[in-house]
């Protein structure tokens, strides 16, 4: 494999980690952003899609299955994040301290649930057969393998983020959701349902992070603790792009995943993980509010 | 609420999310059998390995097999005319909670000894406390060497009767340029180390060298550098569901077991079978007990696990290890006519087994295990072909002269 191979795959390598972070990030930075809710049991929505994507391959095994998981995976965290939401978030509504505490122990609840219910072991979801090969280049780039699994994982993320932007763009409903961002008491006043919008938005969030959670078990195995793994890099990427900025998230998510994997060619991936953990302490230093400012019309508290 | 705020809670969640996996742990309860009636003396000893957490996929079957040793014991009369009766302790994946279990089972419960641990971080946690108290613990895992304890049985193989056996049948396939791949912790390092002088002496190359944190999901650069490097094999001591992402990822990218060789060190029966076979089919491994053994111990240990944790079951090299710790305690009590750990464990070192389910065996004056070495190849049934094994059962040496030359172990 030529430099050209190498180079060409590292950012497509990058881009890839960045499609799976995105799908993972983008319900924290809606939830972060327009409810100032930090959701600690977010990436246990990731551990609840891998499962259930799990589940719905066992009872649908043929080459459809997965798409079929995909819905699953999608619906089923989407209903849980309605119910979480209905039953803690809403309660603990401007206690950020309280939330923080009350998601934690979902998190650890969930965890511990999985593990009881699946096991410790991982669960596996064999990807179809149809993601199974490569697409191999020639001249310069000879040698290096665009494997299909991960080409879909990047265009699935682009679906997503296209379709969730249009969602806020286009819909009455994304109307409703921008005006509760840029400021919620004259949302209020103005006779939108916030609680409404927060619910949907929360929901909305879990539902994304399920999707990531089912197209991360195409990679890798789905444990009880598969979304600690992701999490981290998840605040991570919300915290760069700016709080509840769509854009600002894609462009950061982008940014981790090509740092990291570009740094992970030069060093090793121990060392990478801490130059990028270095590198964002440091740009937080210079662009404290991420990458897209959030305009608000509200009057900082 | 301002956005420094936020960002000052997100990082107090990030620290959280640190102090969730280590309190994870903490709650978890002792699982106590119920004693003996009061009028049959019994003795106590521990069983301490990770019931939840991380290494639960592969510690739970050892302390398994070792309740079967205990049970067996006990149908036959126990141990000096005491029954055996087991403290079972959650290690939880943590190593400082190997520590604390370690002495209370030897405070507290008065434990006789301890069977147990995996990592080589849970063992040197506990190293100080059976140090301190003159205990002792039967370690049933391969592991890296470079320690050597009077206080503890080392039972699973040294690198020179696992790692080094691999190279030389590597070597004698032809595949001489090795990528070294690992999870970042003290075992691949240690054993990497000692790959690297062994390859370079044999005129070898070492085509890399790459280690992934514990836990690690992404592969895709690591992947992208061994294509880079073209090497004939892959020396794989990549830990727990590492694995499986590593294995999915590299046939995705073009390169499954069959096309490129891959020697593993952590994937045993157990490690195969819930990945999924058929992802590892055709890539090897080097143990020191298979399976597939075809002795007649062998096939009464499998029948005998398989009819008391059902029909399914697979069988490992560290269960196998868990399951002959309890025999060779029960053999050196009786020998020793004591269970005082000083009796017992020079008493150990003079015992011998003929057919044991691993073959033949016996304690080293180093608290080691002679023992055969095998490769063997994944088929996709999940059993191992075994294709090669060392000729006599092999010396055990913590010490490899060429990585660590001049030192050498001396148990009184």
């Amino acid at each position: 494999m030529g430099e050209g191979g190498v180079i060409a795959g590292q950012i497509f390598n990058g881009i890839s980690v960045a499609s799976i972070l995105l799908l993972a990030a983008l319900g924290l930075a809606l939830s972060f952003g327009v409810m100032n809710v930090i959701n600690m049991a977010h990436g246990e929505m990731l551990m609840l899609g891998g499962y259930l994507s799990y589940l719905a391959c066992r009872v649908l095994p043929g080459p459809g299955g997965f798409l079929v998981a995909l819905a699953v995976a999608f619906g089923g965290t989407f209903l849980f994040g309605v119910l979480l939401e209905v039953i803690v978030i809403r309660r603990l509504y401007g206690r950020p301290l309280d939330t923080l505490l009350a998601t934690w122990g979902i998190s650890l609840i969930l965890q511990q649930g999985a593990r009881s219910l699946f096991g410790p072991i991982g669960v596996e979801v064999v990807a179809p057969h149809w993601l199974n090969g490569s697409v191999s280049m020639h001249g310069t780039l000879a040698g290096l393998d665009l494997p299909y699994v991960r080409l879909f994982i990047i265009v699935l993320a682009i679906a997503v983020l296209g379709l969730v932007a249009l969602f806020i763009a286009k819909t009455a409903w994304g109307l409703r959701l921008r005006a509760v961002h840029q400021d919620r008491e004259m949302a209020e006043a103005l006779g939108v349902n916030t609680r409404t919008v927060d619910l949907v938005v929360f929901a909305l969030g879990a539902g994304v992070a399920g999707l990531a959670g089912s197209v991360l078990a195409l990679i890798s195995p789905v444990t009880p603790t598969v979304g600690q793994s992701y999490i981290v890099y998840a605040f991570l990427v919300v915290i760069v792009g700016g709080l509840g900025s769509l854009v600002g998230t894609a462009l950061a998510a982008l940014l981790v995943g090509l740092f990291s994997s570009s740094l992970q060619i030069f060093t090793s991936v121990s060392l990478a993980d801490v130059l990028l953990l270095v590198l964002v302490i440091l740009f937080i230093q210079f662009r404290p509010k991420g990458i897209v400012v959030r305009r608000s019309r509200a009057i900082e508290a | 609420m301002n956005h420094r705020f936020l960002l000052k809670l997100s990082g107090f969640a990030l620290m959280a999310c640190y102090a969730a996996s280590i309190l994870a742990g903490a709650g978890a309860r002792p699982n106590v059998p119920p004693s003996p009636a009061p009028d049959t003396p019994a003795v106590k000893v521990g069983v301490l390995h990770s019931l939840t957490g991380t290494m639960a996929i592969s510690e739970v079957t050892v302390k398994n097999a070792t309740m079967l040793a205990i049970d067996q014991l006990n149908a036959s009369g126990g141990a000096l005319g005491k029954q055996v009766e087991p403290v079972i302790e959650d290690g939880a994946s943590d190593p400082a909670i190997f520590s604390q279990k370690a002495q209370k089972l030897i405070q507290q419960d008065k434990v006789a000894t301890v069977f147990g641990g995996w990592t080589s971080a849970s063992r040197k946690a506990m190293l100080p406390v059976f140090e301190r108290f003159h205990s002792l613990l039967w370690y049933p895992v391969q592991f890296e060497g470079n320690e050597c304890s009077s206080d503890i049985m080392y039972s699973g193989a040294q690198p020179n009767q696992q790692i080094v056996p691999a190279l030389d049948w590597a070597f004698q396939k032809g595949y001489k340029k090795i990528f070294l791949l690992g999870s970042d912790y003290v075992f691949p390092r240690t054993a990497n180390l000692i790959l690297k002088k062994h390859i370079v002496q044999r005129r070898g190359t070492v085509a890399g060298e790459e280690y992934v944190p514990l836990g690690g999901t992404d592969f895709s650069s690591v992947i992208s550098k061994i294509k880079l490097a073209g090497p004939d094999i892959i020396f794989n001591t990549l830990n727990g569901d590492s694995n499986v992402s590593f294995f999915k990822q590299a046939s995705a990218a073009g390169m499954p077991p069959s096309k490129l060789a891959v020697m593993s060190f952590s994937i045993a029966e157990q490690e195969a079978k819930a990945m999924g076979a058929s992802l590892v089919a055709g890539s090897y491994a080097a143990w020191n007990y298979f399976q597939t053994l075809d002795t007649p111990a062998n096939k009464k240990f499998v029948a005998a696990y398989r009819a008391k944790f059902g029909e399914d079951a697979a069988l490992d090299d560290p269960m196998a290890h868990g399951y002959i710790d309890v025999m060779a305690w029960a053999a050196a009590v009786r020998k020793a006519g004591s269970f005082e750990p000083d009796a017992v464990r020079k008493a150990a070192a003079q015992l011998d087994w003929e057919d044991s389910c691993m073959g033949k065996i016996k304690f080293a004056g180093n608290q080691s295990l002679y023992q055969t070495a095998y490769v063997g190849q994944l088929e996709p049934n999940g059993d191992f072909k075994i294709l090669w094994q060392s000729k006599e059962p092999l010396m055990p040496d913590p010490y490899d002269q060429l990585a660590f030359p001049g030192k050498s172990c001396l148990i009184k």
